[in-house]
Formats: structure tokens, C-alpha cells, sequence
């Protein structure tokens, strides 16, 4: 079979890191080609170069047998390659149609561009792949899995005929997901070459027919998923198992130390975001929080650790209601926040690893005494965080920007347990780290619960949930709809419970 | 009603805004015995004011819809001045308005050179050009203009202008040497209530009109036509909203927001060679753009990003300017303090349609205060016209600041491949 | 590490030597091209300011455009953008000519008020300025620049206009102005501590003491922001306002506070006038301000370097007045120095800053691969 791309010796560098390391890649035209490997194995720094966003140091790259040099997207996309890129590249103000074309204008005379033909065709293409679209709602009024839609066809817009789709799975649900496969063996059928990037070994099972697996920058190997076992997958991809999430035995206690009670938090357009939110978590509990994304789980972890003020309803921590307290004197009571977005929320990025250490506690010994801080107590209980949460450093003058982001996560984590407190809201707390540091999160977390602490796991990786829940809740429409047993429950089934379709059905009469 | 006045179209719906207006403006001169608020002279002299307001402010939007925070626009206004005298002394209007834009273009170069290719956060880029730029003016005065007859190290001699022209028929301008009926001017010279008010306000926009101005008009719809209707506009606007998804697509990012950059630093010249024109300061005069940069980047502001709010904005601001200018014994500026009540009376109205009670609260507070002043004094001092442009900036911001939306990624560091 | 040490040192000046020497290089390339001879021009600027004299004019330009850059820095620090200075430092000014001649009190506390009185008044007016950002979402750059002019056009006119009529303006030396402060409450010169080192000072030069209180303000500056939670607070905040509301830090309130802080130390800003000629004058020294944003990011808002910023822009206006005199060239010149500076270091410093984030992310990346057990 031809190839529609054959990439060899591809090396990437930067700074003091080899994130490519002679990468070779062999892809036949029309096949569903997956590429394999955990957060930071290089598989985004590789896509990137085969799109042209970022040259490679040394190596070929050759599209249909021909030897090519990119410099930029813009080649690519002449070439046919056309990328969906895992963080959406939509402008929200912007229409569906304005995205679409973006690039790629059908013009008329004097620059003018013919958003009627532009119009015609992007139906044209929506109607072909079976994607329908309103070309002229603003993107910011989709919903992700519409978003999705629109990023697919603004490749298809383009005649792409080389789809690269970087970790196109992560913010769905197993419903979304199917919907997805559909759309990409569709597209398969039609005759394009597919770059599924993803390292859910399940689904790359299902939907691959090969397999290239990826290893800190290097090719471990390619395969046929008929000749493999996930097991055999993850030897491949870090060398040993994956690990698993696993509570172990129970610690609930029947102390509530976090209960939230008729909540209600009205965001935009007066529509309650979070309405008649009502939960309690015991020490020794972990409650996790499922939801697709944009459900109200963002604006309740905000309401309870105070950066936005409830509307309605109470929150109450070890017993003291703290509904309008700030978020200072929640944290000295011992709240604990792993935010979702580490260089957004976590971090003072060009500050030092001990002055980051401080960061939501500096307040409290030993990092200050009264008014003065404490440059020698910061320092100590940095080093104390970087030995005991395995933070690879050089040193802890470094500032926070140069580690890695399952480093920055285990610093963040360290500095939150290090503190000792009684509450934790871990908000999506392993995304985007590797598997080790995953791992070590984990363990952080079963811990510290194993001590008593009272954990709300909010997070969009449903073995994740399931693995370390005591109890789980779903979050839908900015109500809490269903409570369930982790021990009872698959991904599946909770999918269908964040979507509404289990609701739906239940209401129905059909199948619980 | 306001369900009514939504329907029309939007241009519509301002003509009526505006006749709301004069009105209020005829009512009120008439309590403190001026017309200066509705004479010809103040329409035109609001014109004229609101130009070099404008054309920043529409400099602005081609930077921020770039996604390039432009504070230096005082700066390229003040290179524009300089410039522009200097062009139209030695060669002649049109070419001062043109060197002008250069002079400008260059200051928003240097802007471009810092945040897009080095990553200078922009405000501090932008203000070191203003900095920089009377420094730069001052030497060139020394080295230049210090030899003109009648020039100082502080002052050009005068600058010519470009002509004027008059609409026929509207105006009674001339049409292929036929003097046209003047309609406007013969409704104003009835002196009918509000009508002729009305009429001579219009007249006042239409008549002598400094091509210059017409020009500086022209460019709020080519503006909005390039932004909004032509591939340049889309591609300068993903800069300004969403700089890595356009480089996904295939954009230069760079090479469009070094477009937008310099295209604002050029009209923000332009404004500049307004100012040191005849229509305004028939010199140069150093320190003579008195911040109307900054005031252009409110009227960018108040305008929401928009060509035609950038306008309203450039209206809004210059006509305390136009009021004043020759209100010798401050009626006119006393009789604005009423005016001000009754916008503020509007805007408490508003608010409380809106069921914004904190809004309502301080217009309230401000419309008494503007009211007891009114009617306990009979005239205001001069130095109350001086500020109350950048009275009304502020007081139109704390309104409004919070209804705004700026292109998402303005002002953000963008670097290529970086994604 | 003194090697890192002295490679830190080595980046932190680099950025600024290069301004230096790109603006002296260029305006050494406009002065040729102006027909006049930069060597010339330079050796007289040098001649005149190795004077005793000249220096203390330098040392009393110097320590205005210290408060400044650190009343912006202050602002800079916490992200904000204090564009006000300028009129902050006027109107506090003019309020505390006016109250200071009012009143009558021991020297000590005579000078203690009118200090205080410059600080509240510059403070409360660029709190207001922060009071409108946090509840009104007005962007701080557009609202101080308005208070700017509505002080530089307007406010300072109308006090004037009513002191007049209040018969309070007396002609002093020749020059008008408020009602000159008594003898109590002018701040003493400090020619003597000088001449401890040196010779007398001559030409009736007198050495502010407001230098003794710039460097005040620069000690509790660097001592508050490095020392303390609340610069800990300040710091955080600027530097990302989101992370540190979840680290306890109110954005909101630190905002206000920062900008009232900025306008406190601006409000000294024209203490050092006041305290020389006692008056507030029909026209004061202006452009402090300005010149204060240029001066802090020179110095990079560090206490010491904003104090090496003010000198060499002090030393700039200074000794270009020798120029008039000697015809060397025009001095106008330094004008377009300033300009070079402000803009290259600006430059310089993001080029270092980036080269030192990935000299940090090599070596963390190192430090990982030392310990093979995890993917980078």
C-alpha cells in the first residue's frame, strides 16, 4: 500500500529536553493510524512538526513519497494535512462560518469575501460527512461536542485528505465518543488517512488499524491491534502496567467535615448555574463530582472555596458555616485546593519553587511569623515538599515555569498536604501529568483520606472517579441529578448519567 | 416605543437618538439665553474636535482588533503633528496630512518592532513611545524648525490647509459651477422651533466642510467595510480574538498585527496633522495633542471596538471642545450643566429598566449634583468647559465599562509556535 | 555559585548597559548627521557634571523622579498601570502649599503635616482611581490619565482662580503663587552632610533634604515588598491575580490598596519643590511624572535600580545645559537619548528574560533526567 506519510529520523529539542529522539513513522494512505503514548512521550511535538508549527531539528519528512520541508501550517494544509488540535483553536466571537473559512476565504473583487459561497460549500461538507452545522451562530454558543463538529469541518472545508486528530477523546463522554468513531470511519470510508492521537488504550484498540506507540520521545514500536492486548500496550507505552486508580477498603467516618446545603449560584443572564446544590463529604471520604464539562461544577468549587459568592444556600466547614467567609480565612481553616488549571490558578509562574510553596498559605507558619515572612521556613518546607512528593528540580531557586507539568502538579499537591488539611477539593487533578506523577497523586490523595481527610474529586477522567470515589455524584445543568456506587457503576453507564440519557430513560419508564 | 426602535435599523435608530438630542439642546439654550448649543459654529467646531479623536480611535481598533493594546497613540498623534506641519510647510497641505501619516506609521513601527516581534507587554511599550516621541518632536524642533521664519524650538509657522467643500443642494454648494438651492439654510433662516435648530446643526455638518474632515468621515464605513466584509479584516480580527487558531489555519499572525499596528500608528498621524492644520491649530505647537490620544482610546472604549461607536464616542467627547471654544461668558457651559442633568436623568431611566439598581444610584447622585450646580449659579468658570471632555470619558466609562467586550486576546503575549 | 551569582549579575545588567550604549551610539549617529561632533558634546557633559555643584543639581532632580519611579513602580509591581502620577503629585501639590501655609506648628510636626497631608491627597486620589477599576471595571491606564487632565487643565486653574479672588496669592520673588510656608515647615537642606566628604558647596546650591526621604521610601519599599506577607500579597497578585485569589489574596482589594500606596509615594513627588521655594507656583516643575513610568522601567522597579535609572536620567537633564552654553551641540539631544534608552531597555529586558527562562528549563530538564523514572 502507498504511504501518505513516512517520517524518518525526526528529532526535536528543547532545552536540556530531547521531546523527538529519531522518531520514525510509516502511515498507508486510508488507514486509521494511532499514535500511542502517556503525557509527554512527544506525541503533540511530533504532530506539530508534521503540521508544520514547529520545525524539526534533524530528519525527513516525506507526504506521498515526496521529500518536504515545512515551515508552516499553511504548507500543511496545501499538502491535504489538516489538524484537530486537542485545545480548540475557535475564535468564540467569531461565526461558525467566519472559522471555517479563516484561510481559506472564497473571494470576491476588491478583498471582499463571498460568505455566500463559503456558506454553500461548508453545507456542502457538513451534508458529505453527515456534520451538521448553523453557519452562522457565534461559536460561543456551541456546546464541546458541537465545537468538535465545527474543528472537523474546518479541515474537511479545506479538502484535507491526511486528518490529524490530537487526543480528540478527552473531553467526551463514551457516548460522544461513539458518535465520533462513527464520523471518523465515515471519513475513512470516504478515502482519508487518519493520525488518531490518544492514550486510552481501549479506544485506540477499537478504532486503530495500526498502532505506533510512543516512549519518552522515542518509537518503542508499530503494531495491529488484532495482534495486541492492552496489557501488551502499556508495556509498550511506560514499561510496566498502567496504573490503576484504587480506593482499597473504605475509611468513611461519620463526621461530615464539608456539607454544602441548597446552593444556588446565579451566573450570567440571570440563569442559576448552580441550583439547589445540597452535599456532604465525611472525613476519610472522597465524593467525586462527575459532569461533561460546563455543567455548574466550576462555579460551585468557586462558591465553596470562596471566589464567588452563592446567591442562596449555605456552606459549611467543620461545623462553622462559612458561606461568606474569604477565601483566606478558609484556607487557614483548612480548606485545600488542587486547581484545574495549574498555570491559571496554581502557580506564580517566574517565581521561585519556595516562594510557590507559600503560594495560599503565606500566612501560616512557617512561611511567615505575623507581618514578616519567613524566607528560611519558605525554603525548608520547599526542600521538605521536593524530597518527600518527589519533585524533580535541580534546586528550589528555580522558578516555576521550567518544571514539567507533572512536576508543577506534584508541587502543588505537596503544598496543599504538606499544610494538613481537613477538606480537599482535588478539581480535575491529574490532567495533562504522566502516568508516574499520576500515580503519585493518587497515592497522595489515598493517604492523606486513609488520615481522615475529606476529599471532593472533581474530574472528567472517569476511571479515575470510579477508581478512587467512595460515593459519586453527577453534576447536570448545575444540579446535582444522581448519586451512585462506584462499585456499581462503569464508565458507560455513568457517561449516560452525564449526559442525561439515563435520566431521560429512567423518566421514560425503559431501562434504568 | 423602545420595542419600535428596535426594529429600525441601526443607523435609523441613531438619526432618531440624535433629533432626540437637538432637542434637548434647543429646550435648554433657551432657559439660559445662548444658541451657542445648537449654532452652526458649535456643530462645526464639534466636527473639527472630534476628527483627530476619531482617527485615533479608529487607529486603535486596527491594533486591538490585532490583538496590540495601543496606549503609544499619543505618541504617534504627537509624531503626526510635528510631521505633518513640517510636510505641509515645505510641501504643501495635502502632503502634510500624508507625512503626517508617516511620521505616525513610524511611531507605530517601533510599537509593532517591541510587542509583536519582541514581546514587550504593550502598555509599556506604549508608553515609552509617548515618552519618547515629544523627545524625538523637540530635537527635530530644534534641529528644524528653529530655522523657519516665525518657527521656534516650541512652534512651526503656520500650515496650509487642503480646501473646502459644500454639498449642493443640502448646502448650496456649487454643483459643475451651478449654485445649488441651499434647502438646509433656508429651513434655519425661518427660525422655527427645533426645525431650524435642527436644520442648522445639519447645515453646520455639511457646509465649509474641510475635505480633510470629509475624509477622516469616509473612514469610520471603509473601516468597518475592511474589517468586517474582506479577508484582510477576518484575518486581523482572528489575531485580535484567537492568534493561535489562526496560525492553525495558515495565518501569519505577525504580519498582520505589524499591519494593524502601523495602520493605526498612520491614522493616528493623520489626526495629528489634523490638529497641527488650520481646521485646528494652523501650527505646531508643542503639546498641542493635549492627550486626545488617550481620549481616543475611550472613545475606542466607549465604542465597544466598533467603527460607528468609535464615531459617537469622537462626537460625544469633542462637543464640550466645539461648545467652548467661543463661549466668552460661559451661558453656553452653564447651560450643558443642564444638559448633563438630563443625559444623566436618561441614564437612570435606563438603569432602571435594566434593573441596575447601583447605576441608577450614582447617576442619580451625579444628575443632582450637575442640577443644584445649575441652578445656583448662573454661569460656570472656563476652566469647567477645559475638563469636561475628560469628565464625560470617565463619567461615560463607569456606565459602561462593564457592558464592554474587548477582543478576547488583546493585549495578550502571542509568540509563533508556541501553541 | 558565586560563578551563578556573578552570571546572574551579568544578565540582570546586561539589558540596561545595552540601552546605554545603543542610545549613546545613535545619538551619536544623529549628532554627526546634525553636523555636530557627539565627542565634544559628551566630553562637555561630563566636564560639567564632575562639579560639586552640578552634582547636587543632579542629586535634587534625582530625588523627584526617585518618588516618582517608585510610586510607579509600586503600581507596576502589582500590574497596574498608575499613568496618574503626574497629577497626583500636582494636585498634592497645591494641597499641601495651601493647608502647610495655613497652619501653624512646631518644625518637626509642621513638616510631618504637610508630608502627610501630600500623601493622603495623592493616595485617596489614586485610591479612587482603584476603587473605580474594582467596582466599575474602569480600565486604570484611561481613568488616571483623565484625572490627569482634569487636574492639569482644570483643578490647579480653579485654586488659583480662587485664592486670587480670596486675596491669598502674593507675588514671591517676582513669581506667583500660594502663601509661602513658614520657616517651620520647610524641610532643611542637607549641603552639610556632603560637605563632610567634599568642599563647600558653592553657588548657593542647596542639597534637598527630600533626598534623605527618597531613600527612606526606597528602604521600606524593598523591606515591605521582600519581607513582608503583604508585599508577598502585592507581588502574587500582580503576577497572577487568578492563582493568587485561590491563594488567598483578594485581587480586588489589592488593587485599591496598591494604587493608594502608588499615589502616597507620588504624592512627595513635589515635596521636593515645596520644600526648596515654600510655594506652590503658577508653574511648578512638570512631566515628573512621565518621566517617573520611564524611570521605573528602566530600573525594573527594583528600589536600587529605579535609584540608578533616576540618576542617569538626572545626570541627562543636568548636564545637557551645558550644551546651550558651550554650543557643542543641541541639548535637545538627550531628549532623543531618553527616548532610545526607555525604548531599548525595554526591549533588552524581555530578550534576557526569555534566554533566562530557558537557560532555568534546560537545567530543570536535567535535573529530570538524572533520575530516569519518569517521562519528562
Amino acid at each position: 500500500m502507498a504511504l501518505a506519510i513516512e517520517l524518518t529520523g525526526i528529532t526535536k529539542r528543547f532545552p536540556g529536553v530531547v521531546a523527538n529522539d529519531n522518531i520514525n513513522l510509516a502511515v498507508a494512505e486510508g488507514e486509521i493510524h494511532a499514535i500511542c503514548g502517556e503525557n509527554g512521550a512527544g506525541k503533540s511535538t511530533l504532530m506539530k512538526i508534521l503540521y508544520g508549527m514547529q520545525p524539526p531539528d534533524s530528519g525527513t519528512i516525506k507526504i506521498r513519497g515526496d521529500p518536504v520541508e515545512l515551515h508552516s501550517p499553511a504548507q500543511a494544509i496545501d499538502l491535504g494535512i489538516g489538524m484537530v488540535h486537542q485545545h480548540f483553536m475557535l475564535a468564540d466571537q467569531l461565526t461558525v462560518l467566519e472559522n471555517v473559512i479563516l484561510g481559506a476565504e472564497p473571494m470576491r473583487s476588491f478583498g471582499r469575501i463571498d460568505f455566500e459561497a463559503g456558506r454553500e460549500h461548508l453545507d456542502e461538507v457538513g451534508r458529505a460527512y453527515g456534520l451538521d452545522m448553523n453557519a452562522n451562530d457565534l461559536v460561543e454558543t456551541l456546546e464541546i461536542g458541537e465545537r468538535q463538529r465545527v474543528e472537523i469541518i474546518k479541515v474537511l472545508y479545506r479538502g484535507a485528505e491526511i486528518l490529524i486528530l490530537d487526543e480528540p477523546t478527552a473531553v467526551l463522554v463514551p457516548q460522544e465518543v461513539d458518535e465520533l468513531f462513527r464520523n471518523i470511519r465515515e471519513l475513512k470510508a470516504s478515502g482519508s488517512t487518519i493520525l488518531f492521537i490518544d492514550h486510552k488504550l481501549d479506544e485506540v484498540l477499537e478504532i486503530a488499524d495500526t498502532i505506533t506507540v510512543l516512549r519518552q520521545g522515542q518509537t518503542v514500536g508499530t503494531v495491529k491491534p488484532e495482534d495486541v492486548t492492552a496489557h501488551d500496550l502499556a508495556e509498550m507505552m511506560i514499561g510496566s502496567e498502567l496504573p490503576v486508580p484504587d480506593a482499597g477498603t473504605s475509611t468513611v467516618t461519620e463526621n461530615v467535615a464539608l456539607e454544602v446545603a441548597g446552593l444556588r449560584v446565579i451566573g450570567e443572564g440571570d440563569r442559576a448555574v448552580v441550583d439547589d446544590v445540597s452535599l456532604s463529604v465525611h472525613r476519610g471520604e472522597i465524593v467525586g463530582m462527575a459532569g461533561v464539562e460546563g455543567n455548574g461544577q466550576a462555579e460551585l468549587v468557586n462558591a465553596i472555596i470562596g471566589l464567588d459568592d452563592p446567591d442562596q444556600g449555605t456552606i459549611t466547614l467543620l461545623g462553622r458555616e462559612i458561606t461568606h467567609f474569604s477565601v483566606r480565612s478558609r484556607r487557614e481553616m483548612g480548606l485545600g485546593y488542587v486547581p484545574q488549571d495549574r498555570h491559571r490558578d496554581g502557580l506564580l509562574l517566574g517565581f521561585t519553587l519556595w516562594e510557590n510553596t507559600a503560594l495560599g498559605h503565606q500566612t501560616e507558619p512557617p512561611y511567615s511569623r505575623g507581618p514578616w515572612l519567613s524566607r528560611g521556613g519558605m525554603r525548608d518546607r520547599a526542600s521538605t515538599i521536593k524530597a518527600e512528593f518527589d519533585v524533580r528540580t535541580p534546586n528550589i531557586e528555580v522558578s516555576a515555569h521550567a518544571l514539567s507539568g507533572g512536576n508543577q502538579q506534584k508541587l502543588i499537591v505537596g503544598r496543599e498536604m504538606v499544610a494538613g488539611p481537613a477538606v480537599l477539593i482535588a478539581n480535575h487533578p491529574t490532567r495533562g501529568i504522566d502516568v508516574g506523577a499520576q500515580a503519585a497523586v493518587w497515592d497522595d490523595i489515598r493517604e492523606a483520606r486513609a488520615q481522615g481527610l475529606a476529599t471532593l474529586l472533581v474530574s472528567a477522567d472517569l476511571e479515575e472517579l470510579i477508581g478512587l470515589s467512595d460515593t459519586i455524584v453527577v453534576m447536570l445543568r448545575g444540579r446535582l441529578v444522581a448519586r451512585l456506587d462506584p462499585n456499581e457503576i462503569t464508565p458507560r453507564d455513568l457517561g449516560a448519567y452525564m449526559t442525561g440519557a439515563a435520566l431521560e430513560a429512567e423518566r421514560t419508564g425503559g431501562d434504568s | 416605543m423602545t420595542a419600535t426602535l428596535g426594529r429600525l435599523p441601526a443607523w435609523a435608530r441613531w438619526m432618531i437618538y440624535a433629533a432626540i438630542g437637538v432637542l434637548v439642546l434647543t429646550v435648554v439654550q433657551g432657559f439660559d439665553d445662548t444658541e451657542r448649543l445648537t449654532a452652526v459654529t458649535s456643530s462645526q467646531a464639534m466636527l473639527r474636535w472630534a476628527v483627530p479623536i476619531m482617527l485615533a480611535g479608529l487607529g486603535g481598533l486596527f491594533s486591538e482588533r490585532a490583538g496590540v493594546v495601543n496606549i503609544g497613540l499619543e505618541g504617534m498623534l504627537i509624531l503626526g503633528t510635528w510631521f505633518g506641519a513640517w510636510g505641509a510647510i515645505n510641501y504643501g497641505g495635502w502632503a502634510g496630512l500624508l507625512i503626517g501619516m508617516v511620521g505616525g506609521a513610524l511611531g507605530g513601527l517601533v510599537h509593532a518592532v517591541a510587542t509583536v516581534s519582541f514581546g514587550v507587554d504593550h502598555i509599556i511599550s506604549g508608553v515609552a513611545i509617548n515618552v519618547t516621541a515629544p523627545g524625538v518632536t523637540r530635537f527635530l524642533s530644534s534641529e528644524i524648525l528653529t530655522g523657519y521664519d516665525g518657527g521656534s524650538i516650541t512652534q512651526s509657522p503656520r500650515t496650509p490647509g487642503v480646501g473646502k467643500f459644500t454639498f449642493p443642494f443640502l448646502a448650496g454648494g456649487d454643483l459643475f459651477g451651478w449654485d445649488t438651492p441651499d434647502i438646509l439654510g433656508w429651513f434655519t433662516n425661518r427660525d422655527w422651533f427645533f426645525v431650524s435648530d435642527l436644520t442648522g446643526l445639519a447645515r453646520g455638518l455639511v457646509a465649509h466642510l474641510s475635505l480633510a474632515t470629509m475624509i477622516a468621515f469616509a473612514l469610520v464605513p471603509v473601516t468597518a467595510w475592511l474589517v468586517w466584509r474582506t479577508r484582510f479584516g477576518l484575518r486581523l480580527r482572528i489575531c485580535g480574538e484567537h492568534p493561535v487558531g489562526g496560525e492553525t489555519q495558515g495565518i501569519n499572525i505577525y504580519l498582520y498585527k505589524y499591519f494593524g499596528v502601523v495602520l493605526s500608528g498612520a491614522l493616528a498621524g493623520l489626526g495629528g496633522a489634523f490638529i497641527a492644520s488650520p481646521e485646528l491649530g494652523g501650527i505646531y505647537l508643542e503639546g498641542q495633542t493635549n492627550g486626545r490620544g488617550y481620549i481616543g482610546l475611550a472613545a475606542l472604549i466607549f465604542g465597544n471596538w466598533r467603527p460607528g461607536g468609535v464615531m459617537a464616542g469622537a462626537l460625544l467627547f469633542g462637543y464640550p471642545f466645539g461648545v467652548g471654544l467661543r463661549d466668552l461668558d460661559g451661558s453656553a457651559s452653564h447651560a450643558l450643566l443642564l444638559v448633563n442633568t438630563i443625559a444623566l436623568v436618561a441614564v437612570v431611566a435606563w438603569a432602571l429598566s435594566r434593573r441596575r439598581r447601583i447605576d441608577a444610584s450614582i447617576a442619580t447622585g451625579l444628575g443632582l449634583g450637575a442640577a443644584v450646580w445649575y441652578f445656583l449659579s448662573t454661569t460656570v468658570p472656563d476652566w469647567w468647559i477645559e475638563i469636561l471632555p475628560f469628565v464625560i470619558v470617565l463619567v461615560v466609562l463607569v456606565f459602561f465599562s462593564q457592558r464592554l467586550r474587548m477582543p478576547r486576546a488583546d493585549g495578550l503575549p502571542y509568540r509563533k509556535g508556541e501553541a | 555559585m558565586t560563578g551563578r551569582l556573578a552570571h546572574r549579575l551579568m544578565l540582570a545588567s546586561a539589558a540596561p548597559i545595552a540601552a546605554v550604549v545603543i542610545a549613546v551610539v545613535l545619538s551619536s549617529i544623529v549628532l554627526l548627521i546634525s553636523g555636530s561632533n557627539p565627542l565634544a558634546a559628551y566630553a562637555d557633559m561630563v566636564e560639567h557634571a564632575s562639579k560639586l555643584e552640578t552634582q547636587v543639581d543632579i542629586l535634587n532632580r534625582a530625588t523627584p523622579l526617585y518618588l516618582s519611579g517608585v510610586a510607579a513602580a509600586i503600581g507596576f509591581r502589582m500590574n497596574l498601570f498608575n499613568i496618574g502620577v503626574e497629577g497626583q503629585y500636582l494636585l498634592a501639590f497645591i494641597v499641601s502649599a495651601h493647608l502647610g501655609a495655613q497652619v501653624e506648628l512646631p518644625a518637626v510636626l509642621h513638616i510631618a503635616f504637610i508630608l502627610v497631608v501630600a500623601m493622603a491627597v495623592g493616595g485617596a486620589f489614586s485610591g479612587a482611581a482603584g476603587v473605580l477599576k474594582v467596582t466599575r471595571g474602569v480600565n486604570e491606564v484611561i481613568s488616571t490619565i483623565m484625572l490627569n487632565a482634569v487636574v492639569i487643565s482644570g483643578l490647579s486653574a480653579w485654586w488659583i482662580v480662587e485664592w486670587q479672588a480670596g486675596g491669598e496669592i502674593s507675588a514671591t520673588g517676582g513669581r506667583v503663587g500660594t502663601e509661602p510656608i513658614a520657616e517651620s515647615g520647610i524641610l532643611p537642606n542637607i549641603n552639610a552632610w556632603l560637605e563632610v566628604f567634599t568642599r563647600e558647596i558653592g553657588l548657593g546650591k542647596k542639597l534637598t533634604g527630600m533626598l534623605v526621604v527618597a531613600i527612606a521610601v526606597g528602604i521600606v519599599y524593598h523591606v515591605i515588598l521582600n519581607r513582608t506577607v503583604f508585599g508577598f500579597d502585592l507581588r502574587a497578585s500582580g503576577a497572577n491575580p487568578t492563582a493568587s485569589h485561590v491563594g488567598g489574596v483578594s485581587p480586588k482589594r489589592m488593587v485599591v490598596i496598591a494604587m493608594a500606596l502608588s499615589g502616597m509615594v507620588a504624592g512627595l513627588v513635589g515635596m521636593t519643590e515645596l520644600m526648596n521655594t515654600g510655594y506652590y507656583p503658577s508653574n511648578p516643575i512638570s512631566l515628573l511624572g512621565f518621566t517617573g513610568i520611564a524611570v521605573a522601567l528602566l530600573g525594573r522597579n527594583h528600589p536600587a535600580g529605579v535609584a540608578v535609572a533616576a540618576l542617569i536620567f538626572a545626570f541627562l537633564d543636568v548636564s545637557s545645559g551645558i550644551l546651550q552654553i558651550s554650543g557643542a551641540a543641541s541639548r535637545e539631544i538627550v531628549e532623543i537619548m531618553k527616548g532610545v534608552i526607555i525604548l531599548t531597555a525595554v526591549i533588552a529586558y524581555e530578550v534576557v528574560r526569555r534566554i533566562r527562562e530557558r537557560e532555568e528549563a534546560a537545567a530543570a530538564a536535567a535535573a529530570m533526567a538524572t533520575s530516569p523514572a519518569t517521562a519528562p
